[in-house]
């Protein structure tokens, strides 16, 4: 190889200049490769068949799951969501006050970031089944004398609750720990010096914490909204098709009916549906780094 | 009214106050991890009986069943591969090019590190249904190493984010020492930089693992006959299972994920912190 250039040294020299290149470079393949060929493929499958892409769209639009399940997905993202930020936040002011076992609260507050949705999803059934722990418990004081269901598809909205309990269970973890990463970086001294001038503890959560904090609140709310397209396994564990989502559509288009056009436009729309997200949080956070952080 | 209560016992309320939220947030996640875990091994005796809220008697027999003769034994296996398989694949991927965006400043650099992290913030799910027609084309289809494949370009961007800010940690004079006393720069990598990094490199490799072990989409639509764990449960509920399948499930699908906790405690926020930042 050394042939090519004139002695040694230059062709080090190049090799030195390409080396942080080339050690990205098969990651960078590996990644375009994974990410751009399925997502072309996934628009020649949602365009085949005989009536091409228009007739697979009219498929779905005809499909009333469709409406549902985007609908459904939508909503429970709205109702998680705030929940999931108004807890995290709770629970990451309460840590930051660093009382002794403080250590010890942090690690199990963090433990539902390795639990499963799947896993979730039946740890919750086995809470709220109806011989699960609060049935058998409120049955067991007196206060009830039938099981309260929460599953079943005339239970549907019972079955909603447990979902949007599951996923504030599980996922609040991913918001406590950005937000407590964002007040661990706040300034001490701000809030001394409001305490100093007698702001007392909503006065300096609403003036000082609170707006410093806003970076680490858009991301947390964005990352939570991109999952919160993707949600599958714990719906499919506590309610199956009653509660449809858009993963869950996809599965089951994919899995059980073997329409494939199916499948892959309601991948279309959760990649669509991520990527708005992610030009949003992009457009929200990149003045901010401009403006040297505020 | 605060002002009437003298300024030590509100102190001492404070305290009070402060410690009950404390338990109640631990209770919040505690008690539905550990009821579940003993329903799990609940002797039938105790789980038929609507009034015993926990279970006093047990035994293993649900879990001995759920592995052996419901075949989750070999999900497990499945699993296993599958995860140990996608930290190999992304570690070496995924080190060079941490090690890159941490030792090297060229230009560029900044645009490929917002590459990596917006196809983190890409749902990887969705590449799933596109990529069992390709499969079937290639012959991957419901193979344990296409599963594999897919489960990497999920986990690689954690670990050249996660693996690039560890040897950031690593200060550049020990390596620059090495190559004085005549070390090449791969012969410092991996004699002094590497052994450095090496603990945060095994929680980054079990963060790995853990997220190839719950994934659950991917493999329920890539593999219909190699069932991973979460796939396999996931099919066994849809059908239809009695109750006691499903709560041993939970301790056979949770073990690892407490294990993880347990050892990788110490790395654990910083590097949650690093990749949802």
């Amino acid at each position: 190889m050394s042939l090519f250039f004139k002695d040694k040294s230059s062709f080090s020299l190049l090799l030195e200049r390409a080396l942080p290149y080339l050690l990205v470079l098969p990651t960078l393949l590996y990644l375009m490769f994974f990410i751009g060929y399925p997502m072309s493929q996934a628009i020649v499958l949602a365009s085949a068949g005989p009536g091409g892409l228009v007739a697979n769209v009219a498929g779905l639009l005809n499909d009333p799951y469709f409406y549902e399940a985007f609908s459904d997905t939508l909503l429970l993202a709205a109702v998680i969501i705030p929940l999931q930020v108004l807890l995290a936040l709770g629970l990451a002011l309460l840590i930051n006050v660093r009382f002794p076992g403080h250590n010890i609260l942090l690690y199990i507050l963090v433990l539902p970031l390795t639990i499963s949705d799947v896993a979730a999803g039946l740890i919750w059934y086995s809470m709220l089944a109806p011989y699960g722990f609060f049935n058998r418990l409120l049955m067991g004081i007196g206060l009830i004398r039938r099981p309260i269901y929460f599953f079943g598809y005339q239970f549907r909205q019972m079955e909603f609750l447990a979902i949007v309990i599951t996923e504030v269970w599980r996922a609040t973890a991913i918001v406590f720990v950005i937000i407590l990463a964002g007040l661990q970086m706040i300034n001490k001294e701000y809030v001394e010096a409001a305490e100093v001038f007698g702001a007392n503890l909503i006065q300096r959560l609403r003036h000082i914490i609170l707006p410093l904090l806003k970076p680490s609140l858009q991301a947390a709310l964005i990352i939570r909204t991109l999952f919160a397209f993707q949600v599958f396994g714990q719906v499919w564990i506590l309610a199956g098709r009653d509660i449809p989502v858009l993963a869950g559509e996809a599965y089951y288009q994919q899995v059980e009916i073997k329409n494939y056009s199916a499948a892959a436009l309601y991948s279309l729309i959760i990649a669509g549906l991520s990527v708005a997200v992610g030009l949003l949080y992009i457009k929200l956070l990149k003045p901010q780094y401009a403006g040297g952080g505020g | 009214m605060a002002a009437t209560v003298p300024f030590r016992h509100r102190r001492v309320l404070g305290e009070v106050a402060l410690y009950l939220a404390a338990i109640v947030a631990a209770s919040w996640i505690l008690i539905p991890v550990t009821v579940s875990l003993l329903y799990g091994f609940a002797s039938p005796r105790d789980y038929y009986n609507r009034y015993k809220v926990i279970p006093t008697a047990f035994t293993l027999k649900h879990v001995y069943e759920l592995l052996f003769v419901l075949d989750s034994l070999k999900a497990v296996f499945n699993s296993v591969v599958v995860a140990l398989g996608t930290i190999a694949l992304s570690f070496v991927l995924g080190l060079p090019a941490g090690y890159s965006l941490a030792r090297f400043i060229f230009p560029g650099r900044d645009t490929l590190k917002l590459l990596i992290i917006i196809t983190r913030m890409f749902p990887i799910m969705v590449i799933a249904v596109p990529l069992t027609a390709l499969y079937i084309r290639i012959g991957l289809s419901d193979t344990l190493f296409g599963l594999m494949l897919a489960h990497t370009a999920m986990a690689l961007p954690f670990v050249v984010l996660i693996s690039s800010s560890i040897f950031a940690g690593i200060p550049l004079d020990y390596e620059e020492a090495a190559m004085i006393f005549g070390l090449n720069r791969l012969g410092s990598f991996l004699r002094i930089t590497l052994p450095l990094s090496a603990p945060g490199l095994a929680a980054t490799a079990m963060f790995t693992f853990i997220i190839s072990w719950n994934e659950v989409f991917v493999a329920s639509v890539l593999m219909l006959v190699n069932r991973t764990l979460p796939a396999h449960i996931l099919t066994m509920v849809t059908y239809g299972c009695p109750d006691y399948y499903r709560f041993a499930a939970i301790f056979i699908m949770v073990l690892p994920a407490m294990l993880f906790v347990f050892i990788a405690r110490k790395y654990l926020i910083t590097m949650w912190g690093i990749t949802m930042r």
